[in-house]
């Protein structure tokens, strides 16, 4: 019989201190229930030092004090009942319904921190998922059980792509493969769950979308576990229930800040720009649970976004997600001030499983020298973009005058694309060739002489 | 004093703070003893010992640990077992592996598995190579062992013991616990010598001395073998920030170079990533040996959701591999990936015990533990009387690409080949993205009597004038960013038309390609003649007046790019050819301006 405790040493933010107490076990989970109101908040064990013991407090710890609250012991660790009913349903950053729903019901209850998967379980994925966006599909190709973020700024249209991938994402031409979303909300802003909410409405996927939802002003530690409750249900749906799941969680940053808050209330030593140490350890142990298994059909794909802080693709979070992640999709302010949409800023995004996973067999055999001529050559752009600031576009040689009429028929047509336009592969490709068209012959050397001969537009 | 009594011997845990935990009653433990920590039996390692009070990280997740459990001494430091069996394998970072545990267990690691290391039911045929009455040193092999198609495994007499032979066993098959030889010492002590013995990882293995590093390894890619060289028994950092391509340029330094044994540590990196390696490696025939890469290859694989205390073991388990390696006579290639996550690692437990941190929050030991790591490469005459070598490459993470933080400042003092990875070569996809302005092999001077006996008297002449031409071209492409190419003198601009060749064609290496993944030096050397060849050709035009535009011919230009795809490896003709077309269309453009 475990013991309850009367008496609350400290609180700093989040956390809380109670002394003189035994038996308890790293990440146990607690009950602190109010005695006046009797509304339990839940919080758990995150440090042991002799009978002190300190508690991270999940919800607000406002109005907790010394004499008004018992500390319940429960004797377990965080686990949430998993079950197909999680589909269609909307949860809390600890897992509690808020649609109003009955609780969910299971026999079979997971650990929240998952665990390690080993790499020998593995496959290695190489599933081409088609997002029908042009830049996406040709130049960053999303992998089924791929972690690719999207490394956005402040007011970019971050929210409208996701929602794009998820309406036009074919998760594999087997249609009768079971396939789902997992949402997670990590302080979000009203607005943006809403806008979400009447995508997936939009898009007919509502009953196949688990969310999970930490608003922007819910309490700061139940963002540690919003994406943790959403890639256990995850797991479990992908792993155990043989389902292909896509996993948005918004916004990463959120979610280092909050990492940031508490570890400082820990009196933690910060490093770079005040985040723990352990923020890789500790971001990778979300970003590592995406992946396909060898003997299990389902898979779990991951699709973090981030805002950047002042756009600075070397702040701390985007830096360490680049790390982890299987590449990145970078979201341009530029292009977007251009009012170019999706605004994919080519150059700096990129897909590291995509080798894998195009050409023959996959998409097509010309896809890897498409996009390799075309990143080559944008980023020529780039440069005689540079040059044509100082000494004019007049005073440009031919060819390079060629590259300037590349670059905006480049973005204009192949970057530029409506939100309810989805192009399948073969398409993108092909508009690839029509724009490399414009470019002398000779200075595209990335592309070999078989798909030139091939693909390249005879006379236009 | 009955709960003393009670945990006679044993510590018992009064703080927990994620890896890190505590306990007392701890006066008889070691430090660095290896102990089993709680009622799951997790593994861990004593790293303070104050008092009656230790401090010990564990390897394996703290979740579900109660202060007033046991903690189990061992008696001896954290330890690998070193014997037959390890290649071919994927082991954690405390040598325990994979594929057993998916075995134990499906999908996930879990905690409380235990120690296990090689596979100590498996029979090896035994040769054994002593008789009766020989005298054996530390490091003499008394016997060998298939252990793969390619590698035999010496067996050795453990470092630290030696005597007389009094019995041998019979050929035959064995385990890697039975006994096969036994000796007497000067004490009359009798030792037991089996397949396997055990080391500790935190301790080097002793070698007979050090020697001068003067072959270089050959690892098949251009930018490394002709431009920065890396020694048999040197030491190398690749730093880069994400997406510039480190991990690919390990993998393929894994898969090409000639190195007997590669051990590869995949360390706080992703999962996916060595799940590639396993896939993949299978699959590759080594040039050398025509057999799988997997033949002479021992994974490690910390990845990064792992524990973090086992990662910043995995280090030192993988240089504790290679020198075992070493130590029969093998040359060693050992790659890193990434020393960072080792190094955040450190930090991180650092943090808990609460140390006083110098840069970045990094311990203030960080230099000196790198260039503890870093030294352990060399090139030496083994106790055995043979020649080992082992070459450290380690990839290095810059937070935020910035090169002057602390890691890679301090890995650079230690090092003897920086390869710098450069996020605008990586932008406009030049793989690999090798920035050869900051890149620097200190081994060019050791190296050049070797290349100029075996590949070619003006190797490094060559090398040297290309390597110029490059820098030549950074300086031009300054002015061309401010005034455009086109005002810039005729001789100017040739350099920058041959730079071209030499940054597409030469410089970037398709890793993906068949031909072009692995280049043996003949075609290194002769294709960067062959370039060579064309600029002066050029510059002999342009004494004759002839304008660049004249003297670039595009047909002529694209089969010099493409000649790494187009002349095979194994038949040089191609280049010979490509010369004569070359001397053909400039002898006709000569002939028309002389007239």
């Amino acid at each position: 019989m475990k013991r309850d405790y009367l008496k609350i040493d400290k609180v700093i933010g989040p956390l809380i201190q109670i002394s003189d107490v035994d038996d308890v076990f790293y990440g146990e989970v607690v009950d602190i229930v109010d005695n006046i109101t009797g509304k339990v908040k839940k919080g758990k064990v995150i440090k042991i030092e002799g009978k002190n013991v300190v508690i991270q407090v999940f919800q607000s710890t406002s109005g907790l004090a010394a004499g008004n609250s018992t500390i319940k012991f429960t004797g377990e660790s965080f686990q949430l009942p998993m079950s197909l009913d999680l589909q269609g349903r909307i949860f809390n950053g600890i897992g509690e319904p808020i649609d109003n729903g009955s609780d969910v019901f299971s026999m079979v209850e997971a650990n929240i921190n998952g665990r390690p998967i080993n790499p020998t379980a593995r496959e290695y994925p190489r599933d081409f998922i088609q997002t029908g966006i042009s830049s996406i599909d040709t130049l960053a190709t999303l992998i089924r059980g791929q972690k690719l973020p999207i490394f956005s700024g402040n007011g970019l249209t971050h929210n409208e792509l996701a929602a794009q991938i998820v309406k036009q994402a074919q998760l594999g031409d087997n249609v009768d493969e079971a396939f789902g979303i997992v949402f997670a909300a990590i302080g979000v802003k009203h607005d943006d769950e809403n806008f979400f909410r009447k995508s997936f409405d939009e898009a007919n996927v509502m009953d196949r979308v688990v969310m999970f939802v930490n608003y922007a002003d819910d309490p700061v530690a139940e963002r540690i576990t919003t994406p943790r409750c959403a890639l256990t249900a995850a797991e479990y749906l992908a792993f155990e229930k043989n389902m292909h799941i896509l996993v948005v969680m918004t916004d990463i940053t959120s979610y280092c800040e909050a990492l940031r808050e508490i570890s400082s209330a820990r009196e933690e030593v910060p490093s770079r720009k005040g985040y723990p140490g352990y923020m890789y350890s500790d971001l990778a142990s979300l970003y590592e649970r995406a992946g396909m298994l060898k003997d299990r059909k389902g898979s779990i794909t991951l699709l973090p976004i981030l805002t950047m802080p002042n756009d600075d693709i070397t702040h701390p979070i985007a830096d360490l997600t680049g790390y982890i992640t299987e590449g990145q999709i970078v979201l341009g302010r530029d292009l977007f001030q251009r009012s170019i949409y999706p605004p994919v800023a080519v150059l700096p995004s990129l897909s590291r499983l995509m080798k894998d996973g195009i050409g023959e067999g996959f998409t097509r055999e010309d896809h890897a020298d498409v996009a390799n001529q075309l990143f080559a050559s944008y980023s020529r752009v780039q440069e005689v973009r540079d040059l044509s600031q100082i000494i004019g576009e007049d005073d440009l040689s031919d060819t390079d005058k060629k590259f300037m009429d590349f670059g905006r028929a480049f973005e204009a047509q192949f970057l530029n694309q409506a939100f309810d336009e989805s192009r399948d592969i073969l398409e993108s490709l092909d508009l690839g060739w029509h724009l490399l068209s414009i470019l002398p012959l000779s200075e595209l050397d990335r592309l070999s002489p078989e798909n030139i001969d091939k693909y390249f537009p005879k006379e236009k | 004093m009955a709960e003393t009594e009670q945990h006679e011997g044993k510590g018992i845990i009064s703080a927990i703070n994620g890896p890190v935990i505590k306990g007392t009653n701890m006066t008889t433990f070691k430090m660095r003893e290896m102990v089993m920590v709680g009622k799951n039996r997790l593994i861990g390692e004593v790293i303070v010992l104050d008092g009656n009070i230790g401090t010990i990280q564990v390897y394996e997740e703290t979740e579900g640990l109660k202060t007033g459990e046991e903690i189990t001494p061992t008696g001896r430091p954290l330890s690998l077992k070193l014997g037959p069996g390890m290649l071919k394998n994927m082991f954690d970072g405390i040598q325990r592996p994979l594929e057993k545990i998916l075995e134990i267990s499906p999908i996930f690691i879990p905690e409380g598995i235990g120690l296990m290391s090689i596979d100590e039911k498996k029979l090896w045929d035994v040769t054994i190579s002593v008789k009766i009455g020989d005298v054996l040193l530390p490091g003499t092999i008394f016997g060998s062992v298939q252990e793969t198609k390619v590698i035999e495994n010496r067996l050795m007499v453990p470092p630290n013991i030696s005597g007389k032979v009094i019995e041998v066993s019979p050929i035959g098959s064995y385990t890697i616990n039975d006994v096969l030889v036994k000796i007497q010492d000067e004490k009359n002590e009798i030792h037991e010598l089996k397949m396997a013995h055990e080391w500790p990882v935190r301790t080097p293995r002793p070698s007979a001395y050090r020697q001068e590093t003067l072959v270089p390894l050959i690892t098949g890619q251009r930018v490394i073998d002709i431009f920065f060289p890396i020694a048999k028994g040197g030491t190398t950092a690749i730093p880069g920030g994400f997406g510039t391509g480190k991990t690919i340029t390990q993998h393929q330094l894994a898969k090409w170079s000639d190195a007997d044994i590669i051990v590869y540590i995949g360390c706080g990196e992703r999962g996916n990533e060595m799940t590639e390696v396993i896939e993949d490696f299978p699959k590759i025939i080594d040039p050398k040996s025509g057999q799988s890469i997997m033949e002479r290859t021992v994974l490690i694989a910390n990845t990064s959701n792992m524990p973090v205390a086992a990662r910043e073991a995995s280090i030192y388990t993988g240089v504790t591999i290679a020198e075992y390696f070493r130590d029969m006579g093998y040359a060693v290639a050992m790659m890193a990936d990434s020393t960072s996550r080792w190094a955040e690692a450190l930090r991180e437990i650092s943090g808990r015990l609460e140390e006083m941190p110098a840069e970045e929050g990094y311990p203030a030991y960080l230099p000196s533990r790198i260039a503890e790591f870093y030294e352990r490469a060399g090139s030496f005459e083994t106790l055995g009387g043979d020649e080992g070598s082992i070459t450290i490459i380690g990839a290095v993470s810059p937070a935020g690409g910035d090169f002057s933080e602390p890691v890679t400042e301090n890995t650079k003092r230690f090092v003897n080949v920086f390869l710098a990875l450069d996020k605008n070569l990586a932008y406009a996809r030049h793989y690999p993205a090798i920035n050869w302005l900051e890149s620097y092999s200190g081994y060019i001077k050791i190296l050049s009597d070797w290349y100029e006996d075996n590949v070619a008297p003006d190797c490094i002449s060559l090398r040297n004038k290309m390597l110029e031409l490059l820098y030549e071209e950074n300086k031009l492409q300054e002015m061309v960013m401010l005034v455009g190419e086109d005002v810039l003198p005729d001789d100017q601009r040739w350099v920058l038309e041959i730079a071209k060749i030499v940054k597409v064609g030469y410089l970037q290496q398709n890793a993906y390609d068949k031909e072009d993944t692995y280049v043996p030096l003949e075609k290194q050397y002769a294709m960067l003649k062959s370039i060579e060849y064309l600029y002066e050709k050029g510059r002999s035009g342009l004494k004759l007046g002839i304008p660049t535009s004249q003297l670039k011919d595009s047909d002529i230009f694209s089969q010099f790019i493409k000649m790494k795809y187009t002349i095979p490896n194994d038949d040089l003709s191609g280049i010979d050819r490509l010369k004569e077309t070359v001397d053909i269309y400039y002898d006709e453009l000569f002939k028309k301006y002389e007239n």
